[in-house]
């Protein structure tokens, strides 16, 4: 498997970082920025990832599901990731959830019919004092309000 | 540009920098007493540097406020094994948002920190665990790195003194668990965020088994501030044993929430009231959690405390990671608990028994109650699986679940109850209940 | 020995060394401080938290399992809140355990069963819905049932130390975590089924044994794998004259818990369809089931008529018959049929082995325990971990436990190269180059125990062991064999030249090759064995007696054929490659079939050579043995209660040591063991499953 000559790039950067004898310590970056390119973690990633660091497909999956950023099946166009945590519930952030999984008629980690939104109720993610927030895909928005949120769907193509 | 006002009562230290257009910049840190500290610093013996953070009375910002120069008095320096400077970015502790500023707007001072520990250490290499959700501080963050090689301050040959440190950004990928300093280098080592059995600690075997100085990012933030000040000073800006400011994350029901930076020991009164503007539409003060989601809830009436570990210690709670979260009289606390440990489930490792299953179990009687489908039982139920998880799990995640529980449920039964009388109609109790109950 | 900790548990004074874990120094008081995933000689997790205790000075209650003794420390393991961390623990863990243990494999054997019975409450206050998932078929032998799991990670543990192949991992995160095959829905490993055995609960079954019976409904009869030379011990579960499972039930043999698949499955060639249950005879050119008296007769008449005749006999025994049966079959070739033409297949030399060795400092035989606590081991040739699998169980237990430095040297590459401390490619005269090479490392060891397979032979092995002593270290060898018996065949003189205990024959007989292609052989007698299927008779035409249990390629030729019992279905005793002796247990009986031993004592009989022969009773035969072969004076009592005993028959030189250029392995792998392994349904299944490119067992015998 060749990922594109950025990527490839990225990749042989992380190796020099750690210890010549330690590059597993790079298959969670690895998959994370491969997953960014390719859209989800496939199986011919995970034996990639394996090959390359020099451990069991086994040990890659064992990873992959462990963590929650990492996603087996192909998430929307637009990841759209609204926290219900604490800060968040106390300012609307459940509400703000609930518009959207109408609005869309999707729910947790479930992907518009068109493939151009996905949606995740997420844990907290830093943005307290700011809440209540959403990422979409890495990019933050703050103390988003019911009208801010509908717009932000619209311009991300959701159907009216 | 930073996320909110600066308040009158913050005393800015770590954050002075915020808000000086392109403070990231290495040009506009060096023009703001940038990499002073560390020339100073590398004029010294490892425990000439130890001692200047055991005199500023530092103690770590990461949630369990233990004295940073004690810790690094720990390192087994004459291992044979290299050393490694670990940073723990991983901020995932609900209410938590400060350490994403301090790397967002003032890299430099983060890396001058490390660099200072480092030296400390006689270490060649650090590493930034970041969590993945902050992708974006990942780049701030390499760019900074880059500055900072271009200019000597990280290398072969650090600023032509002979010492070798490198520096390097690692990516999470989304588990709470792996803030857990053990759970974050197995992480970091390329595996699942499953914690160490501890001894021995990261001091004597970290980092790929090698000793480990592992902080926090405001507790390395803080590092060239204590060395240009000196330890002494720096320590007088805090209360006793709790030296200098700190980085409170104020969200919930305020009217001006945002992250600030106050003395150790302010008020937290003042900090509602006068820094964050008081309780949104003149509502009055339920209750507040002090820092972040695993410390115990205080009740309104509790709120006149200072805000240290050690005052908060005595008040049965903790300041752990400074968040602080206000909560208004119209919040409901059974969902509250109920969010919380969803978040604990859901994180939960899986690693040991009464974590794994304990949570699971408690968030799905508090769904119950919620719903409406709780029994008179239920309440002391909570509290009582709460209290038998605490202090037996493999990793404090456990008792992070079990603490606040516990408060909850002693402090405000009353709302428990309230959910429970409302909905079960006490004539009527389902016959599977009574024969599944002991 | 450095000076032992003193503590105190419970009230009583407790001495244990250094570094011992509270939780073993408890079991040695006799304490038993309950845990799941704690599991001597695994690493640590410290996850199941059954095995927290008080310990004075100590606010949290610390794990047993991790905490090592340190002086005047005061533990107390029964205290109120001790038990009630028990009780809650179990209480956690019983939410999602599906309560289904009337249908569970493990019922009655369940850990999770004991420990609720002991430390448990009856009652759960969950009344939430559990988790469900459906159970998984991982491969033809092992099956996973999710919410069954407790997560001990012991399948995880045992797999990837103790078996060195790592197929299981763990997936997922907190409560819907599980256990997971390495090749995403299926596995791909040895199929030893270790994983089900060390599983406290249900949750990893056995494909041939789940929902076939009760564990108490069983008789549980402790005997040895009669599938390759490493004698295993492995405990039938028998019901009803059927063997329903065989496993490491008390884990008391010198495997310990190791069993590889053949020792835990493997059995079931004993009641293949193809099985003989009737004695043949060849009547108009076909072979015709007759009664055992007619077969017995016509065998001791043709026989009698041979003799009498001053014919040719060929005798050709078994490396799966017992020592009983192979001493008494020698006997009454010599004795009774007055012949040295007696053979079998030979796959080490061990007989150049044990005359190289005699007289010689610092040499001596290996036990299969010495490879577990020597300080270094060198293979030479064999693949051990596909050959010798409990001999590659205790060098990689040796390495994990004690850091034992382990050199190879190999024609492919092995498993062991993954923690060799070096490993070197070479077959044939190359193997002494690379010998050479490791010679500085290697007489830097303290000790070592050298494994060799047939590439080394003859004079080959006298070099091997001047090579050894030239290292001026204590070395001790192990010579590989093939099968079940393949050293008492030796050791009980089924050889031409070497009567039992390796005393000179005073006249040499035909090996196995001469027979088979003598020009004037008047009776062939095959006893387990099956030359025929490598070689072809074409030189004579002998009277062909053949016993065995299968109609193998040498018994269709036959002009008799006597059907077999099996080793499961006597008594008597196996030597193993290392020379240690076992008991047989018999487990069953299979109708129409008849031991080996009783078959030649029948012929006898019916030749009226019963008194020279003596009686064919495996307890009388093996006192005899006892007394009258070098090495086999072992104690009884050790043998008769299921232990090991070495025999070391070195003790002078051997005349004469054959033709070693005879000596041939098959090296079988972990799923073969000829005969035997090609009549087993399940080794067949697995193949197939793995492979995919084995042939149904009908194809493979034509
Ligand atoms: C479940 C759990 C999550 C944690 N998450 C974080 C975190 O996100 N960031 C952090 O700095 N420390 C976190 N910690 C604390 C770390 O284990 C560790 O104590 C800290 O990073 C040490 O740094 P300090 O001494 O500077 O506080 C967490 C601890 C636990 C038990
Ligand atoms: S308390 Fe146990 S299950 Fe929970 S996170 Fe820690 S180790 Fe994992
Ligand atoms: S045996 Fe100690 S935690 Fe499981």
């Amino acid at each position: 498997m060749t990922f594109s000559p950025e990527l490839e790039a990225k990749i042989e950067r992380m190796f020099s970082q750690y210890p010549p004898d330690r590059r597993r310590s790079a298959v969670i970056p690895m998959l994370m920025y491969a997953q960014d390119e390719i859209g989800s973690v496939t199986r011919e990633l995970v034996e990639e990832v394996a090959r390359r660091t020099g451990i069991t497909p086994l040990a890659v999956d064992e990873v992959v599901t462990y963590y929650s950023m990492l996603h087996r099946m192909p998430l929307g166009k637009s990841h759209v990731q609204i926290c219900t945590n604490i800060s968040c519930m106390l300012n609307g952030g459940t509400e703000l959830w609930e518009q959207a999984t109408r609005r869309l008629g999707i729910g947790h980690k479930e992907v518009s019919a068109d493939g151009k939104i996905s949606l995740e109720e997420v844990e907290c993610m830093g943005a307290c004092s700011w809440a209540p927030a959403i990422q979409v895909n890495y990019d933050f928005y703050h103390q988003v309000t019911p009208q801010k949120l509908d717009e932000m769907l619209t311009q991300l193509g959701a159907a009216r | 540009m930073p996320y909110n006002e600066p308040n009158p009562a913050e005393v800015r230290v770590l954050s002075k920098r915020f808000g000086i257009p392109n403070s990231q910049s290495i040009d506009v840190y060096l023009a703001n007493e940038g990499y002073q500290a560390y020339e100073r610093a590398a004029k010294m013996t490892p425990d000439e540097i130890v001692n200047v953070v055991k005199a500023s009375g530092l103690r770590g910002r990461g949630g369990a406020g233990f004295p940073t120069g004690m810790k690094w008095s720990f390192l087994a320096r004459n291992s044979p094994k290299p050393k490694y400077i670990i940073v723990n970015a991983d901020e995932s502790e609900p209410g938590t948002c400060k350490d994403r500023l301090l790397v967002e707007f003032d890299p430099h001072q983060l890396i001058e920190g490390i660099m200072i520990a480092g030296l400390a250490a006689t270490s060649n290499q650090g590493y930034i665990y970041i969590r993945g959700e902050y992708r974006y501080l990942i780049d701030i963050m390499n760019k900074a790195i880059a500055e900072a090689y271009d200019r000597g301050y990280l290398g072969d040959n650090v600023r032509g003194t002979g010492w070798k440190f490198h520096l390097a950004t690692h990516t999470g990928a989304g588990a709470y668990e792996c803030g857990e300093e053990s759970a974050l280098l197995e992480s970091f080592e390329g595996k699942r965020g499953i914690p160490r059995i501890r001894p021995p600690f990261p001091a004597v075997a970290g980092a790929y088994q090698s000793p480990t100085i592992l902080n926090n990012v405001e507790t390395y933030a803080a590092v060239p501030s204590i060395f240009r000040m000196g330890g002494e000073e720096w320590a007088k800006l805090g209360s006793p044993k709790n030296g200098g400011t700190r980085m409170f994350c104020l969200s919930g029901h305020v009217n001006r929430p945002g992250v600030y930076e106050l003395p150790m020991g302010f008020p937290l009164m003042r900090m509602i009231e006068e820094v964050g503007g008081g309780i949104r539409g003149g509502k009055k003060l339920k209750a507040v959690i002090p820092g972040g989601s695993s410390c115990p809830v205080l009740k309104a009436e509790e709120c006149n405390i200072n805000m240290d570990f050690d005052s908060l210690a005595a008040a049965k709670s903790m300041l752990g990671s400074g968040g602080v979260v206000v909560m208004d009289e119209t919040t409901d606390i059974v969902a509250v608990a109920l969010r919380i440990m969803r978040f604990y489930a859901h994180e939960s490792c899986g690693w040991c028994i009464p974590c794994r299953e304990g949570t699971t179990w408690l968030r799905k009687i508090l769904l119950r109650i919620y719903e409406g489908h709780g029994v008179a039982s239920d309440v002391d139920l909570v509290g009582e699986l709460s209290k038998n998880m605490l202090g037996r799990t493999f990793c404090p995640l456990g008792d992070a679940a079990a603490m606040p529980t516990i408060a909850f449920v002693e402090k405000f039964r009353h709302e428990f109850e309230a959910y429970i009388q409302k909905q079960v109609p006490a004539a009527q109790p389902d016959p599977l209940l009574q024969l599944a109950s002991v | 020995m450095p000076d032992p900790v003193k503590l105190t548990i419970d009230g009583r004074q407790i001495e244990a060394a250094p570094g011992t874990l509270l939780i073993n120094a408890a079991k040695a008081a006799g304490i038993e401080i309950p845990a799941f995933c704690y599991y001597d000689g695994y690493s640590l997790q410290a996850a199941c938290r059954m095995c927290l205790v008080e310990v004075e000075k100590t606010p949290k209650m610390p794990t047993a399992c991790t905490t090592p003794v340190a002086e005047g420390m005061i533990v107390r393991t029964d205290t109120e809140q001790v038990r009630r961390a028990r009780k809650m623990t179990l209480e956690f863990l019983l939410t999602n355990h599906p309560l289904d243990c009337p249908v569970c494999d493990k019922g009655g054997e369940c850990e999770l069963q004991d420990m609720v019975f002991r430390y448990g409450a009856g009652g759960s206050r969950f009344i939430e819905n559990k988790w469900h998932v459906d159970e998984k078929q991982w491969s033809p032998v092992v099956f996973y049932d999710g919410p069954r799991c407790i997560l001990c990670f012991r399948c995880v543990r045992v797999c990837n130390e103790g078996m060195g192949v790592g197929a299981l991992g763990i997936v997922n995160r907190g409560s819907v975590s599980e256990i997971a095959p390495n090749e995403g829905d299926h596995l791909n490993c040895d199929e030893c089924g270790m994983c089900i055995d060390i599983c406290p609960v249900g949750a990893l079954t056995s494909g041939t044994y789940r929902y076939q019976s009760r564990p108490w409904e069983m008789d549980h009869v402790g005997t040895i794998c009669t599938h390759c030379s490493n004698g295993c011990k492995t405990t039938l579960g028998v019901r009803n004259g059927e063997i329903l499972r065989g496993n490491n039930r008390d884990r008391s043999g010198i495997n310990g818990e190791f069993l590889c698949i053949k020792g835990r499955y493997g059995f079931d060639f004993y009641n293949h369809p193809e099985r003989l249950q009737s004695p043949l005879m060849r009547v108009n050119g076909t072979l015709q089931p007759v009664a055992w008296s007619t077969a017995l007769e016509a065998v001791a008449r043709k026989f009698t008529e041979t003799k009498n005749a001053g014919g040719k006999f060929g005798v050709i025994g078994s490396t799966r018959t017992t020592n009983e049966e192979n001493f008494y079959l020698q006997k009454f070739a010599r004795e009774g049929l007055g012949t040295n033409n007696i053979d079998h297949h030979r796959s080490g030399d061990v007989v150049t082995l044990l005359d190289a060795l005699s007289g010689r400092a610092n040499a001596s035989l290996a036990t299969t325990a010495d490879l577990y606590t020597s300080k270094a081991v060198l293979i030479i040739g064999a693949d051990l971990s596909l050959e010798q699998p409990f001999l590659a169980f205790q060098v990689r237990a040796n390495f994990r436990h004690h850091a034992a430095k382990v050199y190879v040297v190999t024609p492919e590459p092995v498993r062991e190269d993954k923690y060799a401390a070096r490993s070197m490619r070479a077959a044939g005269d190359p193997i002494w180059g690379a010998l050479d090479q490791m010679r500085d490392a290697l007489a830097n060891e303290a000790e070592l125990v050298i494994l060799f397979d047939d590439s080394i032979k003859g004079e080959g092995v006298r070099r091997l062991l001047e090579f050894g002593t030239a290292l001026g270290k204590p070395v001790k060898y192990v010579a590989l064999v093939d099968y079940a018996n393949s050293r008492g065949a030796v050791d009980m003189g089924l050889t031409p030249d070497l009567l039992p205990g390796y005393h000179a024959s005073p006249q040499r007989g035909l090996s196995l090759d001469e027979m088979i292609n003598a020009p004037d052989l008047d009776v062939l007698w095959v006893i387990g064995a099956n030359p025929l299927s490598r070689a072809d008779l074409s030189a004579s035409s002998p009277f062909l007696v053949v016993q065995d249990m299968f109609l193998t390629e040498t018994a269709e030729r036959a002009d008799v054929v006597l059907p077999a019992a099996s080793a499961y279905e006597k008594s008597g005793s196996f030597t193993n490659v290392c020379g240690e002796v076992q008991r047989l247990k018999k487990g069953l009986d299979v109708m129409g079939t008849k031991p080996d031993l009783e078959i030649i004592g029948l012929i006898a009989k019916e030749m009226g050579l019963a008194a020279t022969v003596g009686p064919w009773i495996a307890d009388r035969v093996f006192d005899q043995i006892r007394r009258t072969v070098r090495g086999y004076d072992v104690s009884l009592p050790v043998i008769a209660t299921g232990g090991a005993a070495q025999t070391a028959p070195v003790n002078g030189r051997i005349s004469s040591t054959g033709r070693p250029e005879m000596i041939r392995s098959v090296h079988n792998d972990l799923f073969a063991s000829g005969t035997l392994g090609r009549y087993s349904k399940i080794l067949n299944s697995v193949l197939e499953k793995t492979e995919g490119e084995v042939e149904p067992i009908e194809a493979v015998h034509r």
